[in-house]
Formats: structure tokens, sequence, C-alpha cells
């Protein structure tokens, strides 16, 4: 047999046969239509948030005027009035949510993601976390006026911002057990290296490291329930006056907008609608301040 | 100053798998010690086992002896403070990404409660010097993320980071094994200078870098240590055959 030299060179790829001009346009079809399916997707998602935003804008705005943020509620049959104390009162029941809910629901996402791994008890609260999301927040309206409203024998700010903080603590675990979950174990050893106790390691370093997440976890939490209304039925209960202490029944944003909301007269409607406006931007101002207070002292150029 | 540690009967297992059987090993004080041998062969549990990492793990678990100067790191002490008496650098460079290049040097003692600036800023030139970062960082200490430097800048704050705590003993696991050829070299010169004042045990792939670094060389095998001697006995005339054929590039 004659010896053929054999060639380590392989053939020049030829891009202009007609299975490659074939080829080249599906793919690119294929791109061009997933790519579309992308962006109507993201449109979907957005625009009934614009539409929203919007309706209440125009439905809500002319309603705003000064005294809709520094008077009270106006006695039925009077015009004007305002809902400064539902306002206020919604900061402090917020405020009073927040101050319990974030420190168990972080504490306890600490637990899940660092020290429970594999322990039955971790399961367990795993679980509970993950059914009380579920829980109707009606539910958990009834469940806090029979624990301490029946028990105080009157509607409280108390009552209120517990009702609100048991909603906060299931998400906050949860994203701040996740978020522990993406730090990398090299973070953890390399503090374990130098000597660090692991308790330490766990809040300095883990927590440290995982906090834009969890900050992010707890702004979503706060969010969806500064917006409720049903577990404060039975707890805050609503105030048509000022009320600044935390053993009374308290005027609340939501719960002001539902009473003029179902109330007969168009003037209430309308300041249900202003009211509805100024929680969303009251919603979304705390939000934005909070994320920018977080990111400041972030050092730039890290991974 | 660098400390000895005396390693009797060792034994670890990574929950039904027996890692390590019976290692009998003593490692001079100020001298750097290489271990080699092929990848799986139990080197980075041995060294985990000098500073207590590998009980981190749940299901990892060591019995044996280890002396370092007069302590059994075993029953004499708990696993924080042979850390801190014990640093360790690891194959790839775990900066702690929040903190500055400042905050990542001093992390060990900061997180160990100690305050005192004048201290804290002597301790971060010293390390960082020792390292020989300090001329490359020393303006940017508390503007950059550690995080931000390049691969072979970070295994070196890496090893300050170690170095501030004051140890005895250094641990390097394979540091130069993610880094360019110069940074190798850099690091290599680092191990050179630091030994007169640590014990160094270094894990390597890189027998040049073992012949280069350590004054005794230590052959893992499946486990098992299969030769220590110094590391100009190991590379021309080794006891065993199987050293033999490993360093002569039959197999692993």
């Amino acid at each position: 047999m004659s010896t053929q030299p054999i060639s380590n060179q392989r053939p020049p790829l030829d891009l202009q046969t007609r299975s490659m001009r074939l080829n080249t346009a599906r793919r690119n079809a294929t791109n061009y239509f997933i790519s579309a399916l992308s962006v109507l997707a993201t449109v979907l998602v957005i625009l009934p948030l614009i539409a929203i935003l919007f309706y209440l804008i125009y439905k809500g705005a002319s309603s705003l005027n000064f005294a809709f943020f520094t008077h009270i509620p106006a006695p039925v049959g009077e015009s004007g009035g305002g809902m400064a104390n539902s306002i206020v009162g919604s900061g402090i029941i917020l405020l009073v949510a927040s101050l319990m809910g974030i420190p168990i629901g972080i504490a306890a996402g600490v637990y899940l993601a660092e020290f429970g791994r594999g322990k039955p008890l971790a399961t367990a609260v795993r679980f509970t976390a993950d059914v009380l999301n579920g829980v109707p927040s009606i539910v958990m309206g009834i469940s806090i006026y029979s624990l301490i409203v029946l028990q105080q024998k009157h509607f409280s700010a108390l009552a209120g911002g517990v009702a609100l903080a048991i909603m906060m603590v299931p998400t906050i675990t949860r994203t701040t057990e996740e978020m522990l979950g993406t730090v990398p174990h090299a973070i953890r050893e390399a503090a374990l290296g130098l000597g660090v106790p692991k308790w330490r390691t766990a809040i300095s370093v883990s927590l440290r490291t995982a906090s834009p997440g969890i900050i992010t976890g707890c702004m979503l939490a706060f969010a969806r329930v500064a917006g409720e209304t049903a577990p404060l039925l039975f707890t805050a209960f609503g105030n048509q006056f000022w009320s600044f202490k935390l053993n009374e029944p308290i005027a609340a944003l939501p719960l002001q907008i539902y009473v003029y909301a179902i109330s007969p007269y168009d003037e209430w409607h309308r300041l249900a609608w202003a009211g509805s406006l100024v929680l969303i931007v009251l919603i979304m101002v705390s939000v934005t301040l909070v994320r920018i207070f977080a990111n400041r002292g972030v050092l730039k150029g890290g991974s | 100053m660098g400390v000895g540690i005396l390693v009797e009967g060792l034994n670890a297992w990574y929950g039904s798998t027996h890692t390590l059987q019976d290692i009998n090993l003593p490692i001079p004080a100020n001298h750097a010690t290489a271990l080699i041998g092929p990848s799986g062969c139990g080197k980075s549990t041995f060294v985990r086992c000098l500073n207590r990492m590998h009980e981190t793990n749940p299901i990892a678990r060591a019995t044996g002896v280890v002396k370092m100067g007069d302590i059994d790191i075993y029953k004499d002490a708990s696993p924080v403070e042979i850390r801190r008496r014990v640093g360790m650098v690891f194959q790839r460079p775990n900066p702690f990404p929040t903190m500055s290049i400042y905050d990542n040097v001093i992390s060990g003692l900061k997180l160990n409660g100690f305050r005192n600036r004048r201290i804290l800023d002597e301790t971060v030139e010293r390390s960082l010097k020792q390292a020989a970062l300090w001329e490359e960082v020393k303006d940017d200490l508390k503007k950059k993320s550690g995080a931000s430097l390049s691969g072979g800048q970070q295994q070196r704050m890496c090893i300050a980071r170690a170095l501030a705590v004051d140890p005895e003993v250094l641990l390097m696991d394979e540091p130069a094994s993610a880094l360019d050829p110069v940074s190798t070299s850099k690091i290599e010169d680092l191990i050179f200078q630091l030994k007169s004042q640590y014990t160094i045990v270094i894990v390597t792939h890189n027998m040049q870098q073992a012949a280069r670094v350590a004054e005794n060389t230590g052959f893992f095998l499946n486990g098992k240590m299969v030769e220590f001697d110094s590391t100009h006995k190991i590379f021309t005339n080794p006891k065993d055959k199987r050293t033999e054929d490993y360093i002569t590039g039959r197999f692993g």
C-alpha cells in the first residue's frame, strides 16, 4: 500500500454552503423570536404597575393638597380634612413591625443557614416559615385579635405591629437563609482559619457579605405588609383622631382607604384614591431611601 | 518565633472514608516542610488537621496526637485558640469581599475584638511589608476592596492577613496553584524569607517548588505518608520505590 502523507490541516470551513446559510438563518430567527418573547414578557410585567400608578395619579392627585398631609379626617357632612393621622399611624405600626420582625427574621435565617444544617429543628423552622408565608392575612388578624386584643380588652397599635411583624418574618427568614447560602464557603473558612469563633464568623463575615440581598428581602417584606389592611382591622382598628400611643387604637392608611372606599360619599372616594397614591409613593420612597443608605460606604471595585 | 510540631499516629476520616492512616511526622521549627503527592492522597486533609480546620466539616473526625511545642492541640486547647496560633493560606485567594485591604489584613484582630488604632495601623504595615505587598497597595489601603486586587496580590494579602495575628506556624495549602508564574515566584521568595520567623508547612503539586523552598519533604500516597526526609534526599536518593516513581513522573 502506498503511503499517503497525512494532512494535519482541517478542510477550510466553508460558511457559504447552502446548509450553513440555512442554519444561520434559522439560528438568527430563533434568536430574534426568543428575544422578542423576553421583551414581551417584561412589558407584560411592567405594564400593570405603570397602569396602576398612572390611574392612581389620575384619580387621586387632584384631591391631594396641603391639608391632606396636615389634617385629620373631617366629620361626615363636612368637606376637606386629610389623612395626617393615618400616615403617622401607618409609620408607627410599621416601625413597631420592623423593629420586631426584622431582627427575628434575620436571626432565624442565620440559624437555618449557619448552624442548623441538617438538624431536625431547622427542617421544622423552615417548614413553619413556608406555611406561615401562606397564611391568609385575615387569619393573621383574627389570631392576633384573640391572642393580644382579647387579652388586653382593647385594640392597639402594638397588636397591629405584632400582626404585621409575624407576616414579615417568613419572607425575611427565607431570603436571609438563601442569601447566606450564596456566600462562598471559602470566605467562612478564611475567618475560621484566623481563629474567629463561629458565631462571630456568621455575624461579621457571612451576614455582612450577604447584606445587600438580605436588605432587599427586608424591603420586600416591609413593602408587602405596608399595604396590608386585613390584619389591622381587628388589631390596630383605626382611629379618626390623632393617637401616638402603642396601647390605643391607631389610624393606618390602608384602613382609612378601606373606610373611605366603601363609604357612599363621592368626596371620600376621591380621598381614598389620594390615600392610595400616597401609600404607594411612601412605600416607594422608603424602599429607595433604605437602598441609598445601604449602598453608602460600600467599597467600589469589589466583585 | 516558630514552634515545632510533632505528629504521632494521626488518623482522619470523612464520613466512612479513612483519608489519613497513622501519620507520624516531625515538623521542625523555623523550617519549611513541603508535602507532595498525587491529588486526593490526603495532603490537604493533613494540614487541615494541624489547625483543627478538618473538624469544621460535620462528617469529618480525627484521632491521634499533634503536639505543637508542649501542647497537644487536640487535648489542651480549643480549636479557636489553635487557629490563632496556626495561620492558614488557602489554595484560592479568599479575601473578605466587603472589606477594604486594610480591614482584610487586620480582620483576624478586629473580629476578635481588638480595637487599638495605633497597633492596628502598625500591624497592617508590618504584615503587608512581610508579605511584600506594602509598596503596591499603601495608597489604597482603605479606599479599595480586597477583592479588587489581582489574584497574586490577593494571595499575598491573604498571607499578610494570616501573619497579622502573629502565628507561630503558617500552613499553606497549594498557595500558588491558582497564580501565574510571576506571582508564584513572589510567593516562593516570601516563603523563603518567612521561615526565619515561622514554621512553614506547604502543600504543593509542583515538585520544583518543593525543591526550591523546603528543607524537608514528605511524600503522601493514598492516605499514608510513604517517606519523609530532607528535600535533597527525597529528590536525589529516595528510599522508597513509590517515591522514586512519583518524583520521576512515572505516575501521579
